[in-house]
Protein backbone atom coordinates (compact mmCIF):
# COMPACT_ATOMS: atom_id res chain seq x y z
CA UNK A 1 0.00 0.00 0.00
CA UNK A 2 1.24 3.50 -0.63
CA UNK A 3 0.92 6.42 1.15
CA UNK A 4 -0.62 9.30 -0.45
CA UNK A 5 1.36 11.86 1.19
CA UNK A 6 4.51 10.53 0.34
CA UNK A 7 3.76 9.58 -3.29
CA UNK A 8 2.98 13.68 -3.57
CA UNK A 9 5.72 14.54 -1.59
CA UNK A 10 7.86 12.27 -4.15
CA UNK A 11 6.07 14.04 -7.01
CA UNK A 12 7.02 17.17 -5.75
CA UNK A 13 10.84 16.39 -5.11
CA UNK A 14 10.76 15.11 -8.65
CA UNK A 15 9.48 17.80 -10.37
CA UNK A 16 11.59 20.57 -8.62
CA UNK A 17 14.84 19.24 -9.12
CA UNK A 18 15.84 19.96 -13.13
CA UNK A 19 15.43 18.48 -16.16
CA UNK A 20 18.01 14.72 -15.60
CA UNK A 21 20.39 16.29 -18.67
CA UNK A 22 20.58 19.84 -17.38
CA UNK A 23 21.70 17.66 -14.16
CA UNK A 24 24.24 15.52 -15.67
CA UNK A 25 25.65 18.28 -17.81
CA UNK A 26 25.97 20.52 -14.13
CA UNK A 27 27.75 17.55 -12.86
CA UNK A 28 29.48 16.47 -15.64
CA UNK A 29 31.14 20.75 -15.93
CA UNK A 30 31.37 21.11 -11.93
CA UNK A 31 33.68 17.60 -11.46
CA UNK A 32 35.99 18.37 -15.01
CA UNK A 33 36.54 21.80 -13.27
CA UNK A 34 37.78 20.04 -9.86
CA UNK A 35 39.16 17.32 -11.60
CA UNK A 36 41.76 19.70 -13.18
CA UNK A 37 42.46 22.06 -10.70
CA UNK A 38 42.09 19.81 -7.71
CA UNK A 39 42.60 16.14 -8.46
CA UNK A 40 45.45 16.85 -10.99
CA UNK A 41 47.84 18.74 -8.98
CA UNK A 42 47.33 16.08 -6.22
CA UNK A 43 48.25 13.11 -8.65
CA UNK A 44 50.99 15.18 -10.69
CA UNK A 45 52.66 16.02 -6.67
CA UNK A 46 52.82 12.53 -5.53
CA UNK A 47 53.81 11.15 -9.23
CA UNK A 48 56.38 13.36 -9.66
CA UNK A 49 58.36 12.80 -6.77
CA UNK A 50 58.16 8.97 -6.96
CA UNK A 51 59.28 9.95 -10.50
CA UNK A 52 62.61 8.28 -10.06
CA UNK A 53 61.59 5.68 -7.61
CA UNK A 54 61.41 4.75 -3.65
CA UNK A 55 64.93 4.40 -3.40
CA UNK A 56 65.57 8.17 -4.79
CA UNK A 57 62.76 9.28 -2.53
CA UNK A 58 63.82 8.00 0.85
CA UNK A 59 67.50 9.02 -0.64
CA UNK A 60 66.01 12.89 -0.38
CA UNK A 61 64.40 12.62 2.81
CA UNK A 62 67.15 10.88 4.19
CA UNK A 63 69.45 14.61 3.31
CA UNK A 64 71.10 16.56 6.06
CA UNK A 65 69.38 19.67 4.68
CA UNK A 66 65.76 18.05 4.41
CA UNK A 67 65.65 16.86 7.94
CA UNK A 68 67.11 19.95 9.19
CA UNK A 69 63.88 21.56 7.31
CA UNK A 70 61.61 18.63 8.91
CA UNK A 71 62.91 19.52 12.19
CA UNK A 72 62.52 23.29 11.91
CA UNK A 73 59.07 22.93 10.95
CA UNK A 74 57.86 20.67 13.34
CA UNK A 75 59.49 23.28 15.84
CA UNK A 76 58.03 26.00 14.39
CA UNK A 77 54.06 24.83 14.62
CA UNK A 78 55.40 23.13 18.52
CA UNK A 79 55.49 26.14 19.48
CA UNK A 80 52.87 28.13 17.30
CA UNK A 81 50.08 26.04 17.55
CA UNK A 82 49.33 25.61 21.30
CA UNK A 83 50.45 29.39 21.88
CA UNK A 84 47.59 30.16 19.68
CA UNK A 85 45.01 27.21 21.35
CA UNK A 86 45.97 29.50 24.36
CA UNK A 87 45.38 32.70 22.57
CA UNK A 88 41.68 30.91 20.86
CA UNK A 89 40.36 29.89 24.44
CA UNK A 90 41.38 32.98 26.52
CA UNK A 91 40.00 35.15 23.99
CA UNK A 92 36.97 32.87 23.10
CA UNK A 93 36.27 32.81 26.67
CA UNK A 94 36.33 36.87 27.25
CA UNK A 95 34.22 37.46 23.85
CA UNK A 96 31.74 34.43 24.44
CA UNK A 97 30.99 34.68 28.36
CA UNK A 98 31.54 37.94 28.95
CA UNK A 99 29.35 41.94 27.60
CA UNK A 100 31.49 44.64 27.46
CA UNK A 101 32.83 47.54 25.63
CA UNK A 102 34.53 47.11 22.53
CA UNK A 103 33.94 43.36 21.82
CA UNK A 104 32.96 43.55 18.02
CA UNK A 105 36.18 45.72 17.06
CA UNK A 106 38.10 43.29 19.00
CA UNK A 107 36.84 40.76 16.85
CA UNK A 108 37.84 42.20 13.63
CA UNK A 109 40.96 43.03 15.16
CA UNK A 110 41.75 39.10 15.70
CA UNK A 111 40.65 38.66 12.12
CA UNK A 112 42.96 41.25 10.69
CA UNK A 113 46.51 38.48 9.96
CA UNK A 114 43.78 36.93 7.64
CA UNK A 115 43.50 39.53 5.65
CA UNK A 116 47.49 40.56 5.51
CA UNK A 117 49.20 39.50 2.68
CA UNK A 118 52.12 36.51 3.72
CA UNK A 119 54.50 39.13 2.25
CA UNK A 120 53.39 42.10 4.52
CA UNK A 121 53.31 39.87 7.79
CA UNK A 122 57.43 38.83 7.16
CA UNK A 123 58.26 42.57 6.49
CA UNK A 124 56.66 44.12 9.41
CA UNK A 125 58.85 41.47 11.43
CA UNK A 126 61.98 42.77 9.50
CA UNK A 127 60.78 46.09 10.13
CA UNK A 128 60.50 45.51 14.15
CA UNK A 129 63.57 43.66 14.66
CA UNK A 130 65.60 43.61 11.46
CA UNK A 131 69.52 45.09 10.89
CA UNK A 132 67.23 48.26 10.09
CA UNK A 133 64.51 48.02 12.03
CA UNK A 134 63.36 49.88 15.29
CA UNK A 135 64.87 46.90 17.80
CA UNK A 136 67.75 46.35 15.47
CA UNK A 137 70.45 48.22 16.95
CA UNK A 138 69.67 46.91 20.42
CA UNK A 139 69.52 43.85 19.22
CA UNK A 140 72.94 43.65 17.59
CA UNK A 141 74.28 45.35 21.02
CA UNK A 142 72.90 42.12 22.89
CA UNK A 143 74.27 39.96 20.57
CA UNK A 144 70.60 38.25 19.71
CA UNK A 145 69.42 37.67 16.18
CA UNK A 146 65.68 37.41 15.32
CA UNK A 147 65.63 38.27 11.58
CA UNK A 148 67.34 35.32 9.00
CA UNK A 149 67.70 32.93 12.39
CA UNK A 150 64.61 30.43 14.20
CA UNK A 151 63.06 33.04 16.16
CA UNK A 152 61.94 34.83 13.12
CA UNK A 153 60.37 31.85 11.56
CA UNK A 154 58.64 31.34 14.38
CA UNK A 155 57.62 35.05 14.63
CA UNK A 156 56.54 34.85 11.31
CA UNK A 157 54.29 31.39 11.80
CA UNK A 158 52.69 32.39 14.88
CA UNK A 159 51.36 35.66 12.88
CA UNK A 160 49.74 34.05 10.33
CA UNK A 161 48.68 31.30 12.42
CA UNK A 162 46.98 33.36 15.15
CA UNK A 163 43.35 33.53 13.93
CA UNK A 164 42.27 29.75 13.39
CA UNK A 165 41.86 28.47 16.76
CA UNK A 166 39.98 31.46 17.93
CA UNK A 167 37.61 31.84 14.77
CA UNK A 168 36.51 28.37 14.80
CA UNK A 169 35.48 28.48 18.99
CA UNK A 170 34.10 32.43 19.37
CA UNK A 171 31.24 31.31 17.00
CA UNK A 172 30.68 28.18 18.51
CA UNK A 173 30.80 28.99 21.90
CA UNK A 174 28.51 32.30 20.82
CA UNK A 175 26.20 29.86 19.79
CA UNK A 176 26.32 27.54 22.96
CA UNK A 177 25.63 30.93 25.55
CA UNK A 178 26.47 30.96 29.23
CA UNK A 179 23.40 29.12 31.10
CA UNK A 180 26.20 26.19 31.72
CA UNK A 181 28.64 28.01 32.74
CA UNK A 182 26.52 29.89 35.19
CA UNK A 183 25.02 27.02 36.58
CA UNK A 184 27.92 25.73 37.23
CA UNK A 185 29.18 28.64 39.20
CA UNK A 186 25.96 29.33 41.07
CA UNK A 187 26.38 25.45 42.37
CA UNK A 188 30.07 25.91 43.69
CA UNK A 189 32.57 25.20 40.80
CA UNK A 190 35.70 27.52 40.58
CA UNK A 191 36.91 28.78 36.80
CA UNK A 192 39.16 26.40 36.19
CA UNK A 193 36.69 23.40 37.24
CA UNK A 194 33.98 25.36 35.26
CA UNK A 195 36.57 25.49 32.00
CA UNK A 196 37.39 21.91 32.17
CA UNK A 197 34.01 19.89 33.13
CA UNK A 198 31.64 22.22 31.45
CA UNK A 199 32.73 24.33 28.66
CA UNK A 200 35.82 22.05 27.15
CA UNK A 201 34.02 18.79 26.76
CA UNK A 202 31.37 20.98 25.25
CA UNK A 203 34.01 22.74 22.13
CA UNK A 204 36.15 19.71 22.15
CA UNK A 205 35.12 18.98 18.48
CA UNK A 206 35.66 22.93 16.84
CA UNK A 207 38.97 23.13 19.54
CA UNK A 208 40.44 19.83 17.68
CA UNK A 209 38.87 21.62 14.06
CA UNK A 210 41.01 24.82 14.74
CA UNK A 211 44.03 23.04 15.53
CA UNK A 212 44.18 21.03 12.47
CA UNK A 213 43.54 24.42 10.46
CA UNK A 214 46.23 26.32 12.38
CA UNK A 215 49.03 23.39 11.94
CA UNK A 216 48.27 23.09 8.70
CA UNK A 217 48.86 26.53 7.77
CA UNK A 218 52.10 26.73 10.69
CA UNK A 219 53.63 23.68 8.70
CA UNK A 220 53.04 24.70 5.67
CA UNK A 221 53.42 28.93 5.76
CA UNK A 222 55.53 29.85 2.72
CA UNK A 223 55.27 33.70 2.10
CA UNK A 224 55.90 35.02 5.39
CA UNK A 225 58.72 32.79 6.04
CA UNK A 226 60.46 33.38 3.31
CA UNK A 227 61.14 36.71 4.30
CA UNK A 228 62.30 36.47 7.52
CA UNK A 229 64.32 32.99 6.94
CA UNK A 230 67.90 34.16 4.98
CA UNK A 231 67.47 30.63 3.57
CA UNK A 232 70.10 29.16 5.16
CA UNK A 233 70.25 26.02 4.37
CA UNK A 234 70.29 23.82 7.04
CA UNK A 235 69.78 26.24 9.66
CA UNK A 236 66.85 28.53 8.60
CA UNK A 237 64.92 26.53 5.98
CA UNK A 238 61.48 25.19 6.31
CA UNK A 239 59.92 22.40 3.89
CA UNK A 240 58.52 24.79 1.92
CA UNK A 241 61.16 26.83 2.06
CA UNK A 242 63.67 23.61 1.15
CA UNK A 243 61.38 22.83 -1.48
CA UNK A 244 61.67 26.43 -3.17
CA UNK A 245 65.61 25.83 -3.18
CA UNK A 246 65.68 22.20 -4.96
CA UNK A 247 63.28 23.48 -7.63
CA UNK A 248 64.95 26.47 -8.09
CA UNK A 249 68.42 24.22 -8.32
CA UNK A 250 66.08 22.49 -11.00
CA UNK A 251 66.08 18.95 -8.95
CA UNK A 252 62.67 18.58 -9.59
CA UNK A 253 62.32 15.06 -8.73
CA UNK A 254 63.82 15.60 -5.43
CA UNK A 255 61.97 19.20 -4.61
CA UNK A 256 58.71 17.28 -5.48
CA UNK A 257 59.67 13.96 -3.23
CA UNK A 258 59.86 16.62 -0.36
CA UNK A 259 56.55 18.53 -1.61
CA UNK A 260 54.73 15.36 -1.50
CA UNK A 261 55.06 15.03 2.33
CA UNK A 262 53.18 18.22 2.93
CA UNK A 263 51.22 17.03 0.25
CA UNK A 264 50.45 14.14 2.42
CA UNK A 265 50.29 16.35 4.89
CA UNK A 266 47.43 18.47 3.45
CA UNK A 267 45.17 15.13 2.45
CA UNK A 268 45.77 14.07 5.70
CA UNK A 269 44.31 17.41 7.49
CA UNK A 270 41.11 17.20 4.80
CA UNK A 271 40.56 13.68 5.76
CA UNK A 272 40.48 14.37 9.80
CA UNK A 273 38.71 17.50 9.16
CA UNK A 274 35.68 16.09 7.38
CA UNK A 275 36.20 13.15 10.03
CA UNK A 276 35.84 15.95 12.74
CA UNK A 277 33.02 17.36 11.09
CA UNK A 278 31.16 14.14 10.88
CA UNK A 279 31.38 13.43 14.66
CA UNK A 280 30.75 16.96 15.71
CA UNK A 281 27.50 16.52 13.67
CA UNK A 282 26.77 13.17 15.67
CA UNK A 283 27.24 14.94 18.30
CA UNK A 284 24.74 17.57 17.28
CA UNK A 285 26.21 21.04 18.78
CA UNK A 286 28.48 22.09 16.22
CA UNK A 287 27.40 24.11 12.96
CA UNK A 288 31.05 24.72 11.20
CA UNK A 289 30.85 28.12 9.16
CA UNK A 290 33.79 28.51 6.65
CA UNK A 291 36.36 30.24 7.08
CA UNK A 292 38.88 32.94 4.64
CA UNK A 293 42.41 31.70 5.56
CA UNK B 1 22.70 56.02 35.03
CA UNK B 2 25.45 58.41 33.68
CA UNK B 3 27.92 55.92 32.53
CA UNK B 4 27.54 52.61 30.45
CA UNK B 5 29.38 50.04 32.16
CA UNK B 6 32.46 48.91 30.49
CA UNK B 7 31.47 45.53 31.25
CA UNK B 8 28.06 43.81 32.38
CA UNK B 9 27.94 42.05 35.53
CA UNK B 10 28.71 38.63 35.49
CA UNK B 11 29.46 35.29 38.00
CA UNK B 12 31.18 33.67 35.78
CA UNK B 13 35.10 34.06 36.64
CA UNK B 14 38.41 34.90 34.35
CA UNK B 15 37.00 37.69 32.95
CA UNK B 16 40.38 39.95 34.08
CA UNK B 17 43.00 37.23 32.89
CA UNK B 18 41.30 36.46 29.60
CA UNK B 19 40.59 39.48 28.41
CA UNK B 20 43.75 40.76 29.85
CA UNK B 21 45.67 38.11 27.42
CA UNK B 22 43.91 38.30 24.77
CA UNK B 23 44.75 42.11 24.80
CA UNK B 24 48.54 41.86 25.79
CA UNK B 25 48.73 38.65 22.94
CA UNK B 26 47.09 40.65 20.05
CA UNK B 27 48.89 43.97 20.62
CA UNK B 28 52.28 42.06 20.54
CA UNK B 29 51.74 39.99 17.81
CA UNK B 30 49.74 41.85 15.54
CA UNK B 31 49.07 45.63 16.63
CA UNK B 32 52.28 46.94 17.15
CA UNK B 33 54.07 44.56 13.97
CA UNK B 34 51.49 46.11 11.78
CA UNK B 35 51.71 49.93 13.08
CA UNK B 36 55.33 49.31 12.59
CA UNK B 37 54.68 49.64 8.78
CA UNK B 38 52.30 52.45 8.91
CA UNK B 39 55.14 54.36 11.01
CA UNK B 40 57.59 54.07 8.73
CA UNK B 41 55.50 54.70 5.55
CA UNK B 42 54.54 58.12 7.26
CA UNK B 43 58.06 58.44 7.60
CA UNK B 44 58.22 59.04 3.61
CA UNK B 45 57.31 62.50 2.42
CA UNK B 46 55.11 62.80 -0.44
CA UNK B 47 57.53 63.74 -2.82
CA UNK B 48 58.87 60.26 -2.52
CA UNK B 49 55.61 58.39 -1.86
CA UNK B 50 54.50 59.73 -5.18
CA UNK B 51 57.70 58.66 -6.84
CA UNK B 52 57.41 55.17 -5.73
CA UNK B 53 53.80 55.50 -6.93
CA UNK B 54 54.49 56.75 -10.16
CA UNK B 55 57.23 54.33 -11.03
CA UNK B 56 56.15 52.35 -14.44
CA UNK B 57 57.19 49.25 -12.61
CA UNK B 58 54.63 49.75 -9.55
CA UNK B 59 51.83 51.10 -11.60
CA UNK B 60 52.01 47.59 -13.74
CA UNK B 61 52.50 45.35 -10.64
CA UNK B 62 49.16 46.87 -9.26
CA UNK B 63 47.72 46.35 -12.39
CA UNK B 64 48.70 43.01 -13.16
CA UNK B 65 47.75 42.26 -9.40
CA UNK B 66 44.21 43.68 -9.40
CA UNK B 67 43.27 42.28 -13.14
CA UNK B 68 44.33 38.92 -12.67
CA UNK B 69 42.90 38.90 -9.02
CA UNK B 70 39.78 40.02 -10.36
CA UNK B 71 39.64 37.90 -13.41
CA UNK B 72 39.95 34.91 -10.86
CA UNK B 73 37.57 35.99 -8.93
CA UNK B 74 34.95 36.18 -11.35
CA UNK B 75 35.94 32.44 -12.72
CA UNK B 76 35.29 31.50 -9.25
CA UNK B 77 32.11 33.28 -8.71
CA UNK B 78 30.81 31.26 -11.91
CA UNK B 79 32.63 27.94 -11.35
CA UNK B 80 32.35 28.36 -7.37
CA UNK B 81 28.85 28.64 -7.73
CA UNK B 82 28.25 25.80 -9.77
CA UNK B 83 30.14 23.04 -7.65
CA UNK B 84 28.48 24.40 -4.79
CA UNK B 85 25.03 23.91 -6.55
CA UNK B 86 25.88 20.43 -7.81
CA UNK B 87 27.00 19.49 -4.37
CA UNK B 88 24.13 21.19 -2.03
CA UNK B 89 20.86 19.52 -4.52
CA UNK B 90 22.55 16.55 -6.64
CA UNK B 91 23.53 13.59 -5.36
CA UNK B 92 26.21 11.24 -7.35
CA UNK B 93 28.83 8.69 -6.49
CA UNK B 94 32.21 10.01 -4.45
CA UNK B 95 30.36 13.25 -3.55
CA UNK B 96 31.98 13.27 0.06
CA UNK B 97 35.26 12.60 -1.06
CA UNK B 98 34.70 16.21 -3.77
CA UNK B 99 33.55 17.78 -0.74
CA UNK B 100 36.61 17.14 1.28
CA UNK B 101 38.76 18.05 -1.59
CA UNK B 102 37.70 21.57 -1.98
CA UNK B 103 39.12 22.74 1.15
CA UNK B 104 42.64 21.38 -0.25
CA UNK B 105 43.64 24.86 -1.87
CA UNK B 106 43.14 25.60 2.05
CA UNK B 107 45.35 22.80 3.17
CA UNK B 108 47.77 22.94 0.54
CA UNK B 109 50.67 24.89 1.75
CA UNK B 110 51.01 27.56 -1.51
CA UNK B 111 54.60 26.29 -2.37
CA UNK B 112 53.33 23.60 -2.94
CA UNK B 113 50.48 24.78 -5.55
CA UNK B 114 52.85 26.65 -7.38
CA UNK B 115 55.29 24.03 -8.16
CA UNK B 116 52.63 21.43 -9.32
CA UNK B 117 50.59 24.02 -10.91
CA UNK B 118 54.05 24.67 -13.06
CA UNK B 119 54.69 21.58 -13.86
CA UNK B 120 51.15 21.26 -14.91
CA UNK B 121 51.03 24.07 -17.48
CA UNK B 122 54.34 24.98 -18.17
CA UNK B 123 55.34 24.10 -21.89
CA UNK B 124 56.24 20.29 -20.89
CA UNK B 125 53.42 20.06 -18.83
CA UNK B 126 50.23 17.53 -19.13
CA UNK B 127 47.84 20.36 -20.10
CA UNK B 128 50.86 22.71 -21.02
CA UNK B 129 52.08 20.87 -24.11
CA UNK B 130 48.38 21.41 -25.72
CA UNK B 131 47.39 24.84 -24.95
CA UNK B 132 51.21 25.76 -26.13
CA UNK B 133 50.55 24.02 -29.11
CA UNK B 134 47.65 26.67 -29.72
CA UNK B 135 49.89 29.32 -29.22
CA UNK B 136 48.62 29.76 -25.52
CA UNK B 137 51.23 30.54 -23.52
CA UNK B 138 49.79 29.30 -19.65
CA UNK B 139 53.03 29.95 -17.67
CA UNK B 140 55.15 32.56 -16.85
CA UNK B 141 52.35 34.60 -18.39
CA UNK B 142 48.99 36.66 -16.64
CA UNK B 143 47.12 33.88 -17.64
CA UNK B 144 49.45 31.42 -15.26
CA UNK B 145 48.99 33.97 -12.42
CA UNK B 146 45.40 33.82 -12.89
CA UNK B 147 45.11 30.09 -13.01
CA UNK B 148 47.16 30.06 -9.70
CA UNK B 149 44.75 32.46 -8.22
CA UNK B 150 41.73 30.83 -9.31
CA UNK B 151 43.20 27.78 -7.52
CA UNK B 152 44.09 29.62 -4.54
CA UNK B 153 40.38 31.06 -4.20
CA UNK B 154 38.32 27.96 -5.23
CA UNK B 155 37.08 26.88 -1.43
CA UNK B 156 35.72 30.57 -0.34
CA UNK B 157 32.68 30.50 -2.78
CA UNK B 158 31.85 26.94 -2.60
CA UNK B 159 32.20 27.41 1.06
CA UNK B 160 29.93 30.34 1.31
CA UNK B 161 27.58 30.02 -0.94
CA UNK B 162 26.87 26.07 0.14
CA UNK B 163 24.78 26.98 3.71
CA UNK B 164 23.04 29.35 1.79
CA UNK B 165 21.99 27.12 -0.93
CA UNK B 166 21.20 24.09 2.32
CA UNK B 167 18.83 26.84 3.76
CA UNK B 168 16.80 27.50 0.87
CA UNK B 169 13.51 27.68 1.47
CA UNK B 170 11.82 24.76 -0.39
CA UNK B 171 7.94 26.44 -0.17
CA UNK B 172 9.57 29.54 -2.47
CA UNK B 173 10.68 27.02 -5.32
CA UNK B 174 7.37 25.01 -4.92
CA UNK B 175 5.32 28.45 -4.97
CA UNK B 176 7.23 30.23 -8.35
CA UNK B 177 6.76 26.08 -9.45
CA UNK B 178 3.22 26.17 -8.75
CA UNK B 179 2.56 29.52 -10.03
CA UNK B 180 3.99 28.34 -13.63
CA UNK B 181 7.91 29.47 -13.76
CA UNK B 182 10.04 27.34 -15.30
CA UNK B 183 13.46 26.24 -13.72
CA UNK B 184 15.16 28.94 -15.79
CA UNK B 185 12.89 31.61 -14.50
CA UNK B 186 12.49 30.31 -11.02
CA UNK B 187 16.46 30.22 -10.88
CA UNK B 188 16.59 33.55 -12.10
CA UNK B 189 13.60 35.15 -9.92
CA UNK B 190 13.52 33.14 -6.77
CA UNK B 191 16.80 31.31 -5.99
CA UNK B 192 19.31 33.81 -7.17
CA UNK B 193 18.65 37.06 -5.21
CA UNK B 194 18.95 34.82 -2.43
CA UNK B 195 22.20 33.87 -2.90
CA UNK B 196 23.50 36.79 -4.66
CA UNK B 197 24.97 38.25 -1.12
CA UNK B 198 26.66 35.31 -0.52
CA UNK B 199 28.07 34.55 -3.79
CA UNK B 200 29.55 38.60 -3.67
CA UNK B 201 30.79 37.99 -0.04
CA UNK B 202 32.93 34.66 -1.35
CA UNK B 203 34.01 36.12 -4.74
CA UNK B 204 34.94 39.69 -2.79
CA UNK B 205 37.12 37.01 0.07
CA UNK B 206 38.64 34.66 -3.27
CA UNK B 207 39.82 38.57 -4.32
CA UNK B 208 41.11 39.50 -1.32
CA UNK B 209 43.46 36.54 -0.79
CA UNK B 210 44.45 36.86 -4.52
CA UNK B 211 45.71 40.43 -4.17
CA UNK B 212 48.16 39.08 -1.26
CA UNK B 213 48.95 35.54 -2.64
CA UNK B 214 52.62 34.59 -2.94
CA UNK B 215 53.49 31.57 -2.75
CA UNK B 216 51.51 29.87 -5.24
CA UNK B 217 51.69 32.46 -7.99
CA UNK B 218 55.71 33.06 -8.02
CA UNK B 219 56.66 29.69 -9.70
CA UNK B 220 53.89 30.40 -12.47
CA UNK B 221 54.44 34.06 -12.83
CA UNK B 222 58.03 33.95 -14.24
CA UNK B 223 58.46 37.35 -12.16
CA UNK B 224 59.46 39.58 -14.85
CA UNK B 225 58.85 43.31 -14.44
CA UNK B 226 56.55 45.06 -15.83
CA UNK B 227 55.08 41.94 -17.39
CA UNK B 228 54.25 39.19 -14.95
CA UNK B 229 55.26 40.72 -11.58
CA UNK B 230 53.18 40.80 -8.95
CA UNK B 231 52.53 42.66 -6.12
CA UNK B 232 53.58 40.82 -3.77
CA UNK B 233 56.27 39.50 -5.61
CA UNK B 234 57.23 43.42 -6.27
CA UNK B 235 57.86 43.99 -2.47
CA UNK B 236 59.97 41.02 -1.86
CA UNK B 237 62.25 41.98 -4.37
CA UNK B 238 62.56 45.56 -2.54
CA UNK B 239 63.37 43.47 0.45
CA UNK B 240 65.87 41.93 -1.17
CA UNK B 241 67.84 45.17 -2.57
CA UNK B 242 67.28 46.24 1.01
CA UNK B 243 64.73 49.08 -0.59
CA UNK B 244 62.85 49.44 2.90
CA UNK B 245 61.31 52.67 1.90
CA UNK B 246 59.91 51.53 -1.47
CA UNK B 247 58.95 47.73 0.21
CA UNK B 248 56.94 49.54 2.93
CA UNK B 249 55.21 52.28 0.96
CA UNK B 250 53.84 49.43 -1.52
CA UNK B 251 52.87 47.22 1.32
CA UNK B 252 51.03 49.93 3.29
CA UNK B 253 48.89 50.74 0.05
CA UNK B 254 48.36 47.23 -0.29
CA UNK B 255 47.34 46.87 3.24
CA UNK B 256 44.65 49.65 3.44
CA UNK B 257 43.50 48.19 -0.15
CA UNK B 258 42.98 44.69 1.86
CA UNK B 259 41.34 46.55 5.09
CA UNK B 260 38.74 48.14 2.40
CA UNK B 261 38.08 44.78 1.54
CA UNK B 262 37.74 43.16 4.46
CA UNK B 263 35.14 46.43 6.05
CA UNK B 264 33.15 45.39 3.22
CA UNK B 265 33.14 41.91 2.93
CA UNK B 266 32.04 42.42 6.76
CA UNK B 267 29.16 44.64 5.44
CA UNK B 268 28.59 41.95 2.57
CA UNK B 269 28.32 39.14 5.65
CA UNK B 270 25.80 41.57 7.92
CA UNK B 271 23.73 41.55 4.32
CA UNK B 272 23.91 38.35 3.79
CA UNK B 273 22.21 37.50 7.62
CA UNK B 274 20.38 39.89 7.27
CA UNK B 275 18.60 38.43 4.23
CA UNK B 276 18.66 34.77 5.54
CA UNK B 277 16.47 35.89 8.86
CA UNK B 278 13.82 38.14 6.66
Amino acid sequence: MTNPTTSTAKLCTTRLTEPAWVRRVFIVIALAFLAFFLLLPVLTVLLSGLNKGFGFYFKVMAEKDAWAAIKLTLLAAAISVPLNVLFGLASAWAITKFDFWGKKALLTLIDLPFTVSPVISGLIFILLFGAQGAFGPWLREHDLKIIFAVPGIVLATLFVTFPFVARELIPLMQAQGTEEENAAVVLGANGWQTFFKVTLPNIKWGLLYGVILCNARAMGEFGAVSVVSGHIRGLTNTIPLHVEILYNEYQFTAAFAVASLLMLLALATLAVKSWVERQAKIAGSVEFAPKGH
Amino acid sequence: MKFQKFKQYSVIPGFGLTLGFTVAYLSLLVLIPLSMLFIKASALTWPEFFEIFSSPRTLAAFRLSLGASLTAAALNAVFGLLVAWVLVRYEFPGKKIVDALVDLPFALPTAVAGICLTAIYSQNGIIGKYLYAWGIQSAYSPLGITIALTFIGLPFVVRTVEPVLQDLEKELEEAAYSLGANSWQTFRKVIFPVIVPSLLTGSAMAFARALGEYGSVVFIAGNRPLKTEIVPLLIMTKLEQYEYAGATAIAAVTLVISFILLFGINFLHAWTHRHQTI
